[in-house]
């Protein structure tokens, strides 16, 4: 690697990690409101494989991304109907998903394994792509990315800005109180678990005709899904922070093509998995810096203080834990 | 708005927790329901405000019947209530608290809520603040968002379910105040309690329920040995208070700093010494837990020196406690002492010592035999958390070493009624013969000047006051808890 582009590295991992991103932030919201939607992994490769079909079949990009969506958040519903409406486990019913939905995936969509296949173009953003630097990070992608951007803030606003993310939030804290203002606990939990899988679908759309296009076994989105659970846990339940968790892990995963570039010494395989440990390092920051002797580091230092705030995170109270009716 | 509950009755199973209840509440009146733990009250009012079903009766209001079976419909009827355990939202704002369940549109017009809150709390003398996270509001406050939330809701009938239990008496002040002005305003208020007090203070009309049923009623002013007639059938004795020589010291802090609750505790000095029963006044969240979990060996001091009998407790956990022989109740019992899900003898074959089997024909037999002895109102398989509160903690005490040195209990007689908070001090009390002492914490300054010799009073953290009972008197400790000292 001779010439090293600092604005080529950034602009790697904003588009890498588009689909992470879709993927934390829909499951985000459904364990917002409390239900915990473990099928995410196999959904996404089932969603890549009928996006990469569709759009094979039909030509429209867009379509393989709606019908994705689709296959999303009819998963969803499954995960939402038997453990909200049913009273399964929720872990056992998403597990069982996940691999369902994988060996569905490889299943149906052998015949079209290696095939070229279109993909979402690229679409630089006249005028702002010309900025120094920002132009090639921000403003050179596919629109999957410019949505992934997009999403990020919308949800952030959805959840703390508007009365039906407060609703969600609280059907999450605590569904018992919730029904007792007049909300129909198990609706809104079918209902985010619903919107999250659409986002979990679009995830793995992203993938098979953005990021990683085409399909095949493997496809390379293995293992997104539980990535994505993890980044949930590391954001604290919060979709900008599970983002900003995102793009560290693509950062560490660019970083490591780079690295092994540079260290042909180094076995390939160590930058391939330095990722994952370096993720449970960084909970084990935010474990440390919720206890009391952190706290009484931070004193009233007002930089510190933010600091912590930054790490702290908190789950939905009523996570995992089905409403029943008294 | 005129209420009145016809027959109702609510079967659990074979269990009738309301068989055939009458309750007739007029407009502007504050009505009283009395009785002990599991009488039937919290039950009847849950009907009352939609949250359970009823299986059988009549609801009227104004004359006219209505039937709902969800706490939305109760509350556009006008019917409010304010749960025992409050259904809120720790982890938000007082504004979203406020605003859950009275918002419609897209965007949320908070500002006009934001308004609301205050100008509701101002009416009623509460002091909130909309942006403060609940989970930093004591239980007083989150009581007064309750209220003023149901309010704004536009209710009619506000019930309120043991709504003294764990709030200061400065708040309770406050509580009965706004009351008794909602009452003047015409509205009714129901308000439910095991406390006597309470209901000579507040209310108007009293109606008293001992075992699902209607054990008689009464309009101010109270006899007060009358209802308690009702409500137990015969008058339980108080617990007799024996005023013992204290022995050598047991637990000594020195200059003891630590952090937790809302204040932490701040450079606190006691002795504690044998036969001694040593009550902690102060408001929730004082210093009055981190005391006793700083003295249990739970929690480290950040400063210094706790010392149990002859042996240096600061820097050891709270196995070490065990071992010297002390013991530990917290007050969160199904949270902090027993487990839920497990049976009673499930408890006692916890307690077995090893082995590569349970045990359990010996567990069983523990069981039945502390079940007798405690007169615990339960069976062998009986599930911890279906017990009564009184229940709960009669197991737990059963649990407790049988020659302790040091006892440390956390507001013991929280949630009982009288009967079952008297037969917990009588018991206690034999551990005080046995040489033991007592530390304990409790919101009731009348349970403190019955049963403790010595009474330590914090505020903001500190230890303020410590002072013998027989040297001070309820309005003295009531206005050092206000940190104001004579």
């Amino acid at each position: 690697m001779d010439e090293f582009s600092f604005s080529i590295l950034l602009a790697g991992v904003i588009a890498g990690a588009a689909p992470i991103i879709f993927a934390a932030i829909g499951e985000t919201i459904t364990e917002k409101a409390g239900l915990i939607n473990l099928s995410l992994d196999g959904t996404i490769l089932l969603s890549a494989m009928v996006a990469f079909v569709t759009t094979y079949q039909s030509g429209s990009v867009l379509l393989g991304f709606a019908v994705a969506a689709l296959v999303g958040a009819t998963v969803a519903a499954l995960v939402a109907i038997f453990s909200v409406y049913l009273e399964q486990n929720q872990v056992a019913v998403g597990f069982v998903l996940t691999l369902t939905a994988r060996d569905l995936a490889y299943f149906l969509g052998n015949p079209y394994s290696r095939l070229p296949g279109p993909q979402a173009a690229p679409a630089p953003v006249p005028v702002l792509k010309e900025l120094p630097f920002v132009g090639a990070v921000l403003f050179d992608h596919t629109w999957p990315v410019y949505l992934s951007l997009l999403v990020i803030m919308l949800c952030w606003w959805y959840l703390y800005r508007t009365p039906a993310g407060l609703k969600l939030r609280c059907v999450g804290e605590n569904p018992w109180a919730a029904y007792a203002r007049g909300m129909d606990p198990r609706k809104l939990q079918l209902y985010s678990a619903l919107l999250g899988g659409m986002f979990v679908g679009i995830a793995g759309a992203t993938f098979s005709l953005a990021s990683k296009p085409g399909w095949g076994r493997p496809q390379g989105a293995e293992g997104t899904g539980w990535i994505a659970l993890a980044l949930v846990i590391f954001g604290g339940w919060n979709p900008v922070k599970a983002a900003i968790g995102a793009y560290l892990f693509a950062f560490l995963q660019i970083s490591g093509i780079y690295l092994q570039g540079w260290f042909p010494s180094i076995p390939a395989q160590v930058f391939q998995v330095a990722p994952f440990p370096l993720m449970i390092f960084t909970l084990m920051i935010m474990y440390f810096t919720q206890r009391e002797r952190a706290r009484i580091w931070a004193g009233n230092t007002p930089w510190k203080k933010s600091l912590l705030k930054l790490f702290a995170g908190n789950a939905p109270a009523g996570l995992g834990k089905p409403y029943k009716t008294e | 708005m005129h209420i009145k509950l016809i027959d109702i009755h609510k079967h659990y199973g074979g269990v009738r927790a309301n068989d055939g209840v009458n309750l007739d509440v007029p407009p502007g009146s504050v009505h009283g329901v009395l009785g002990e733990n599991g009488a039937g009250k919290s039950t009847l009012m849950k009907i009352l405000a939609g949250y359970i079903r009823k299986t059988g009766g009549r609801i009227l209001f104004d004359g006219r019947e209505v039937a709902y079976d969800d706490p939305a419909v109760a509350a556009r009827l006008g019917v409010g209530m304010l749960y025992q355990d409050p259904l809120d939202f720790p982890a938000l704002t007082v504004l979203e608290n406020f605003m859950l369940g009275q918002t419609r549109g897209l965007l949320r017009s908070a500002d006009t809520l934001r308004s609301r809150v205050e100008s509701f709390a101002r009416k009623l003398q509460f002091n909130l603040h909309p942006d403060d996270a609940v989970s930093s509001l004591t239980i007083g406050e989150r009581q007064q968002l309750e209220i003023i939330r149901l309010l704004s809701l536009g209710i009619q009938v506000l019930v309120l379910d043991e709504p003294t239990t764990g709030i200061s008496s400065i708040q309770k002040e406050i509580l009965f105040a706004a009351l008794r002005r909602l009452a003047a305003e015409g509205k009714s208020v129901i308000l439910v309690s095991h406390k006597l007090e309470d209901v000579e203070q507040l209310c108007d009309h009293v109606t008293v329920l001992r075992q699902g049923r209607v054990a008689g009623a009464m309009a101010a002013p109270f006899d007060a040995s009358a209802l308690l007639g009702m409500m137990f059938g015969q008058l339980p004795c108080p617990p007799e208070c024996g005023r013992i020589e204290p022995g050598v010291p047991v637990l000594t802090l020195r200059a003891v700093s630590a952090m937790g609750g809302r204040t932490g505790l701040k450079n606190c000095s006691a002795v504690i010494r044998q036969r001694e029963v040593v009550g902690l006044a102060g408001l929730e969240g004082s210093g009055q837990g981190v005391f006793l979990r700083v003295a249990a060996g739970l929690q480290q001091p950040l400063q210094g020196q706790v010392q149990f009998g002859e042996h240096a407790l600061h820097d050891k956990g709270h196995h070490h406690f065990k071992r010297y022989g002390g013991a530990f109740v917290p007050t969160e019992r199904l949270a902090d002492g027993l487990i839920s899900g497990l049976t009673i003898s499930e408890h006692f074959s916890l307690q077995q010592a090893g082995g590569f089997w349970i045990d359990k024909p010996r567990a069983v037999r523990q069981a039945r035999d502390r079940i007798d002895t405690f007169n615990i109102k339960g069976r062998c398989e009986t599930r911890v958390e279906s017990l009564s509160g009184g229940n709960q903690q009669r197991l737990l005490l059963s649990f407790l070493p049988t020659t302790p040195k040091l006892l440390l209990l956390e507001n013991p007689t929280r949630g009982l009624d009288l009967e079952s908070g008297h037969w917990v001090w009588r018991h206690l009390q034999k551990y005080c013969d046995a040489d033991a002492c007592i530390v304990f914490s409790s919101a009731e300054l009348d349970e403190i000047m019955m049963v403790a010799d010595r009474v330590l009073v914090f505020f903001d953290g500190r230890l303020i006051k410590d002072v013998p009972t027989c040297e001070t008197s309820v309005e003295a400790l009531g206005r050092a808890i206000a940190g104001k000292l004579d």
